[in-house]
């Protein structure tokens, strides 16, 4: 049966009014956690061993600042290079070439099995193994022996104490075990991408490194992103792992020290952990304008429309 | 492999006015056969639709034209030229990675779900491979590439990223892509495929008026109407071998060969 009434115009119906579903359990959490965090709170201004003057007044000395630029530099320079070479282990991993794969396999394997502490005192110890480091022809002096000649092929050689700085030790021992990690990531990311546009770059034409650099990894990205911001944030706190090269102008190590010679052991600790959730915050602020650069042409990832206050089904809602 | 290709060089001479040669390619996939002998012959300007049901080797006969499938045995020339191999005497090299990437270049290809690059806009997507392949300065590179979206119908789409657009669009942007570097033939594989059915006539279109400004194509497709309109061959295809060939009309009216009559009979 077809109906003709349709035809004249209709007026929009009345919105539904209905009594909505009671939530008396939020009404209960909510009360359970204020009165936990008035707890809190009151426990923070009435107990006397947090010192609140004295650490306000030692967190910010000039070797906590020093210290903090320290832990900064060590996570952004590792990363950098942690991430570089995560990104040249992956591709050697996923090449045809066995002998690549073998190599990223065996990095991998190395550097995830020993632990960072361990690695960083060892990386500290490199002086032992050779005073001097030269470089210039391979087996110079065995090839020399071997044919009777007097061969000394060195370009130029550094003091173990000048290259291996403390701080070069930790750079090294954090950059070399965070590639391994970010090796996988990586990895990942790239088997994320759907091989459909490996063939579409090929088939216009593109060698395997653009097509590797134009259309794999800036797609890879997008799920390379939110690991590796977790990497960084841990990366940040490892990071008090490197008075044990030793490298002692890193932050932790400093607060520590005022508060062992101060006696105030709490308040420098409590000092460290309001410096770390401070950097947290920043590296977080950066990892969420990464997210969104990477996600462009992806409409579903649900961060945009929500700024814009469109539902989160808006698919449409890709940076354009 | 190659002692394998060189045992079947007295196939047939070699054409230099053919766009597409084919004679005996055979394409293995570990155990699987895949292609069982193909010959096929594609004079430039025309079109050629491939027809058969799934699984009889259509799109990786298509992919073996642009090298993006070895070849196992026989001998494949486009343009005159060898695909994958390079002929001194009575011996074949295998050609450099660059060296056919650079054959690649010449040969457009359209895909079943388009293979878009997301990331990238309607005009990224088309200027890419210029900039980044025949190193086409970037001004240039754009003024082409919204030529050639005003020519597929979507110059207003330009700057919009492919999940804006619905299917038809992108594969009109995919054709664009494909045409932005001037290639001598295009390869289409299923390109109507994924589309819902309102959208299917306007890809068509786009690929008829293709076939009318006179470039070579090979396509693979189900789109009878299409085959018979602007098809100047058909080959129908099944089990990894050519059986039947001809002119899509008389093909479509008279088939010759038991399993295209009992095809056809299925889909027409």
């Amino acid at each position: 049966m077809t109906e003709t009434r349709t035809v004249e115009p209709r007026v929009a119906p009345e919105d539904i009014k209905a009594v909505p579903v009671r939530h008396p359990g939020r009404w209960v959490a909510i009360v359970v956690i204020a009165v936990l965090t008035a707890m809190f709170v009151h426990m923070l201004v009435t107990n006397e061993a947090f010192q609140w003057r004295f650490m306000f007044d030692n967190m910010f000395r000039p070797p906590v600042i020093e210290g903090v630029r320290t832990s900064l530099l060590l996570t952004v320079l590792s990363m950098v290079i942690g991430v570089a070479l995560g990104i040249v282990i992956a591709v050697m991993r996923l090449s045809p070439n066995p002998i690549l794969t073998g190599v990223a396999w065996v990095y991998t394997w190395f550097f995830r099995a020993v632990p960072r502490i361990v690695l960083l005192v060892l990386f500290g110890n490199l002086g032992i193994l050779y005073a001097r480091y030269e470089f210039g022809l391979p087996f110079d002096r065995q090839l020399g022996n071997l044919f009777g000649i007097d061969l000394d092929a060195r370009l130029f050689g550094l003091d173990a104490r000048t290259i291996v700085t403390g701080f070069v030790a930790g750079l090294l021992g954090l950059a070399l075990s965070e590639a391994a990690y970010m090796a996988e990531i990586v990895r990942a990311g790239i088997r994320s991408v759907d091989p459909g546009q490996q063939e579409a770059a090929q088939a216009c034409g593109m060698a395997r490194g653009t097509t590797l650099r134009r259309i794999v990894l800036p797609q890879a990205m997008r799920v390379i992103i939110p690991p590796t911001g977790n990497e960084t944030i841990a990366m940040l706190k490892d990071t008090a792992l490197v008075a044990f090269v030793p490298v002692t102008n890193e932050l932790f190590f400093q607060l520590q020290a005022i508060g062992a010679r101060t006696f105030q052991i709490f308040p420098m600790l409590v000092a460290a952990c309001l410096w770390y959730l401070a950097m947290t915050s920043v590296l977080m602020v950066g990892q969420y304008f990464l997210e969104r650069y990477f996600s462009r042409g992806f409409g579903t990832t649900g961060r945009q429309p929500r700024v814009r206050g469109l539902p989160a089904t808006g698919g449409g809602g890709g940076g354009a | 492999m190659a002692s394998e290709v060189a045992a079947t060089t007295t196939t047939g001479p070699r054409d230099d006015r053919l766009m597409v040669q084919a004679e005996g390619v055979h394409k293995r996939f570990g155990r699987l056969e895949v292609l069982k002998g193909v010959d096929l012959k594609v004079r430039p300007g025309e079109v050629t639709v491939l027809l058969g049901p799934s699984g009889s080797g259509k799109s990786t006969f298509l992919r073996c034209i642009n090298h993006l499938e070895k070849i196992n045995a026989g001998r494949l020339w486009v343009d005159g030229e060898l695909v994958g191999y390079r002929q001194h005497g009575d011996r074949l090299y295998e050609l450099k990675e660059s060296e056919v990437a650079r054959k690649r270049a010449e040969i457009g290809m359209v895909f079943q779900r388009f293979n878009l690059f997301p990331h990238m806009t309607a005009l990224g997507n088309v200027t890419e491979a210029p900039i980044q392949v025949r190193r086409t300065p970037r001004d240039k590179a754009r003024k082409r590439a919204l030529e050639l979206l005003d020519r597929v119908g979507l110059a207003a789409k330009a700057d919009v990223y492919p999940a804006q657009l619905s299917g038809g669009q992108q594969q009109r942007v995919a054709i664009a892509r494909a045409l932005a570097m001037d290639p001598k033939l295009m390869l289409f594989d299923e390109p109507t495929s994924a589309l819902d059915p309102e959208l299917v006539g306007e890809v068509l279109e786009v690929m008829k008026q293709l076939a009318r400004d006179g470039m070579t194509m090979v396509v693979v497709t189900h789109e009878m109407g299409f085959a018979r309109e602007v098809g100047d061959q058909l080959a129908f295809m099944d089990e990894g071998v050519i059986v039947e060939r001809g002119r899509p009309k008389e093909v479509f009216a008279n088939p010759r060969h038991e399993r295209t009559r009992a095809f056809l009979g299925k889909i027409l």
